[in-house]
């Protein structure tokens, strides 16, 4: 009897342990103490009480899909978990009131079973055990509604969740605008005021019903038309979208302030290298862990040609510099690539590592100080648009966000064209496999090492747009870490994938930049993330094979549906 | 006059002798199968011919130009194409991008051509996209040339890895073990598809291939490895009743009981080894 009952509902038992562990975690690395203080609905609810009602409801809602097939069994199943959940935390308050846990986790404090009691001590035990159960049964129900319930509900407690983070960009300006008003009534000093929550929530909760009843009918009226005409309506519908976007991104540091536009300008810099290591290492395979060496060339040469201060060698304008940063950055490709040509796989890997920090201590060593300036680096690189156009409107804070957006495009543009040429199918080829590639006439010196070149170029790009955005470099900036986040935004976006560069520099580089109120815990939102992508999506957010089947939808839709519909009973 | 000819050629790897001094001769446009036990150094002799390996000792002449110290590449550009063992596509490309690869020798274009979108650039484009369908449809995979390769069912992807082999316009193709893995009518179809790739466009085909019905029935002349030497050569039905041969195949008894019989056992009825060395 026992024996069949853990059987059925041992799973249930042991997500809502996994959630109590995950709540503990929250608890005692300091987040939810930290941020109860940060308010996401004002007078309401807390960021730090958010993380654990978030806790309690995805554990009851995965309790929900674990437990036995039966009516009711589901919601039974997400309050067991959450109960669970609730107990684990009962037991923290219950062992840190009579045992001093402090001395081994700081964050153990009387202040944060406060949070988990509501300012009752210990005859407050049961509020954890309550709510916990209470959000487990409010999660099993979220996934018991049907599907066109379940979405729009999802939607709007993660939209709830987005603004209430967000509240401050979309606030600061608005409060300078003319939308001040508005500004006051939506957004609290933090977070969003009591009636913002509601009119978001009824907004994205009502669209997303409303698009429901009203889409069917649209999308049927859409998949009825011939193909080229369907063709047609989605590339008008992309160019649409792509126009939008540029208006969007054109008037965004008016909109949103310099603080923004510096962390899109940084993204946007990052896009570039991403784009850039993309080719050596989406394209042609080449794993590069020394990428930032590249980087700092461009940086450097710009520096030095362009610095108006004690390093500075020709007082150039920044954009006569610029081309030549990317032709020398071209030639150190070409330098570094040669030797190292026939290393394969993870070899290749360390020996690069090993030339990106030759390049970072060499740019430090006091053997080159008198030429980069050692440690103290070089000054008074002149903004790019100040020496053209002084006074220009374009000439100001937003140059480099515009500049860096332009290049950005350019280079996606650019790499486009490379993936679609031969050359971009022959790296393909030697990724996969070049013994059969190199039998089929490819040269594979010429094609790696264009590769490196190509890689090279954009990433002294970056570099030099980097100089003229921070208005002076130290070898300082050149950290490995620099390599390592640019190989993380590929395999975040998507190895080889042209869009996925773009959504990985927004993910790791953009989110953790405007998170910097929570700066302590970006770098675990950061690993965790790294984490829960190799688990759940090893391929990227937005992997190129996708995007392929995407455009070839047509010929693919007509077989599948069988084998769909077969595979959705077996799951659900 | 052979299009193909080696001379003394020996490969060693360490202190195995893969091949040993093999004089080997193809004459143009005909269909030459080399077969053996497993470990017989077939496979070496393609890789010495297709420049993965590198002789040790004698040339490798492909229309009177010694060839066995070039690239790989460079072989490939004077017209030697090849199939492998076990299929080796480029799984995460299409059907059509693997045989576009194919044709890069023909294909002059830069990068800078293609980044600046230049006419020249993008007609070369077209016209090799072309040629690639064309060669989908010689192959019998119309249609499928947008389909991953790893996508497609077995007796596809050899029939793609022969597409790609010929978008290199080859006048030597070699095709190892083409059939392998394949059912008597599919080996059928792969037989006759041979004889067309030789009849229509000319190509030269020395083939390795462990099915005897395959060799007995396409071959013209047939060379047999053994322990990396040449132990026969000759017309098919020269093969089926030399005794060397036999022997390498069935060991020494049924060798003896062979020859004790008026009508010894042919080739063809051997045992088609799993798989070769």
């Amino acid at each position: 009897m026992i024996k069949r009952i853990w059987h059925e509902w041992g799973a249930v038992v042991r997500i809502g342990l996994l959630g109590g562990v995950v709540a503990l975690y929250l608890c005692l690395a300091g987040l939810v103490g930290v941020f109860s203080e940060r308010a996401l609905i004002t007078g309401i609810i807390s960021l730090g009480h958010t993380l654990l009602v978030l806790a309690g409801l995805i554990t009851g809602y995965v309790g929900a899909r674990r437990a036995p097939a039966g009516r009711g069994r589901s919601v039974l199943g997400g309050g067991l978990a959450g109960l669970i959940t609730g107990l684990m935390l009962m037991l923290l308050v219950l062992v840190g009131s009579r045992v001093n846990l402090r001395a081994v986790m700081l964050n153990a404090s009387p202040l944060l079973y406060d949070l988990l009691t509501f300012n009752q001590g210990v005859a407050g035990l049961w509020v954890p055990v309550l709510l916990g159960t209470v959000l487990g049964t409010l999660g099993g129900l979220i996934y018991r509604l049907p599907p066109q319930a379940r979405r729009p509900a999802i939607w709007g407690l993660a939209a709830l969740l987005g603004l209430g983070l967000f509240a401050g960009f979309l606030r600061t300006p608005m409060l300078t605008g003319g939308l001040s008003g508005l500004a006051r009534f939506l957004f609290g000093p933090e977070g969003l005021t009591p009636a913002g929550a509601l009119i978001t929530l009824v907004l994205v909760v009502g669209g997303m019903v409303i698009r429901d009843f009203a889409e069917p009918p649209a999308r049927k009226r859409i998949a009825a038309l011939p193909d080229p005409d369907r063709l047609r309506l989605r590339r008008v519908a992309i160019g649409v979208g792509l126009l939008l976007g540029a208006l969007v991104v054109l008037a965004l540091p008016y909109a949103l302030g310099p603080f923004v536009s510096q962390v899109v300008a940084l993204v946007a810099l990052y896009v570039l290298m991403g784009l850039g290591l993309n080719i050596t290492l989406g394209f042609a395979g080449l794993l590069d862990l020394g990428f930032v060496a590249f980087f700092a060339v461009g940086a450097y040469t710009v520096g030095l040609l362009t610095s108006t201060a004690e390093y500075g060698i020709a007082q150039w304008s920044f954009w006569a510099a610029v081309p030549f940063a990317v032709v020398i950055a071209m030639a150190f490709g070409a330098f570094f690539g040669l030797p190292i040509l026939g290393i394969r796989g993870d070899y290749l890997a360390i020996a690069t590592l090993g030339f990106g920090e030759i390049i970072r201590i060499l740019a430090g060593s006091d053997l080159l100080k008198p030429m980069l300036g050692g440690p103290r680096g070089i000054l008074n690189i002149p903004k790019p648009i100040d020496g053209l156009l002084p006074g220009h409107p374009l000439a100001g804070p937003n140059q480099i966000y515009y500049l860096a957006l332009l290049c950005a495009a350019l280079v996606a543009f650019v790499a486009i064209r490379l993936r679609d040429s031969r050359l971009g199918r022959t790296w393909m080829a030697v990724r996969e496999d070049e013994d059969v590639a190199e039998a089929l006439g490819v040269n594979l010196v010429q094609t790696k090492l264009l590769a490196y070149m190509l890689g090279a170029a954009f990433a002294g790009l970056g570099g030099a747009l980097f100089a003229g955005l921070i208005g002076s470099i130290f070898a300082s900036s050149m950290q490995l870490f620099v390599s390592i986040n640019v190989v993380s935004l590929l395999i975040v976006g998507g190895m080889g994938s042209i869009p996925g560069v773009v959504v990985g520099a927004i993910f790791l580089i953009g989110l953790p930049e405007l998170f910097r109120e929570f700066s302590e815990y970006r770098f675990l939102f950061y690993g965790a993330t790294m984490i829960a992508m190799m688990l759940r999506k090893p391929e990227g957010l937005l992997p190129s094979a996708t995007i392929k089947r995407e455009l070839h939808a047509e010929a693919e839709e007509e077989a599948p549906p069988v084998d769909t519909a077969a595979g959705n009973a077996t799951t659900s | 006059m052979p299009i193909l000819i080696a001379r003394q050629v020996t490969k060693r790897f360490g202190g195995l002798v893969a091949v040993s001094g093999l004089d080997f001769e193809i004459e143009t446009n005909a269909i030459v199968s080399v077969i053996g036990p497993n470990g017989a150094g077939k496979t070496t002799f393609f890789n010495c011919i297709t420049g993965f390996n590198h002789t040790d000792e004698g040339d490798i002449l492909f229309n009177s130009t010694p060839i066995h110290h070039l690239r790989p590449d460079k072989i490939a550009h004077l017209g030697i194409s090849r199939t492998y063992q076990n299929i080796r596509l480029f799984a995460t490309m299409t059907a059509l991008e693997n045989i576009l690869v194919g044709q890069h020798s023909h294909l002059r274009s830069s990068w800078m051509g293609a980044v600046l979108g230049v006419r020249p650039t993008r007609e070369e484009e077209d016209r090799a996209h072309e040629e690639a369908r064309r060669l989908l449809r010689f192959v019998g995979l119309r249609g499928k040339g947008d389909v991953l390769a790893h996508n497609l069912p077995y007796g596809d992807q050899r029939r793609l890895e022969i597409a790609r082999a010929l978008a290199n316009k080859p006048k030597l193709l070699l095709l190892d073990e083409p059939t392998a893995g394949m059912n008597p009518a599919e080996t059928e179809e792969m037989m006759n598809f041979i004889r067309r790739l030789r009849d229509e466009l000319g190509i030269t085909i020395l083939l390795i291939e462990h099915q005897m019905r395959l060799v007995m029935g396409i071959s013209e002349r047939i060379t047999v490895l053994d322990y990396g030497e040449k132990i026969a050569e000759g017309t098919p039905r020269e093969i089926q009743t030399n005794p060397k041969v036999i022997e390498a195949y069935l060991g020494r008894g049924g060798a003896a009981e062979a020859s004790g019989r008026v009508n010894p056992p042919s080739v063809s009825a051997m045992p088609a080894p799993s798989s070769a060395g």
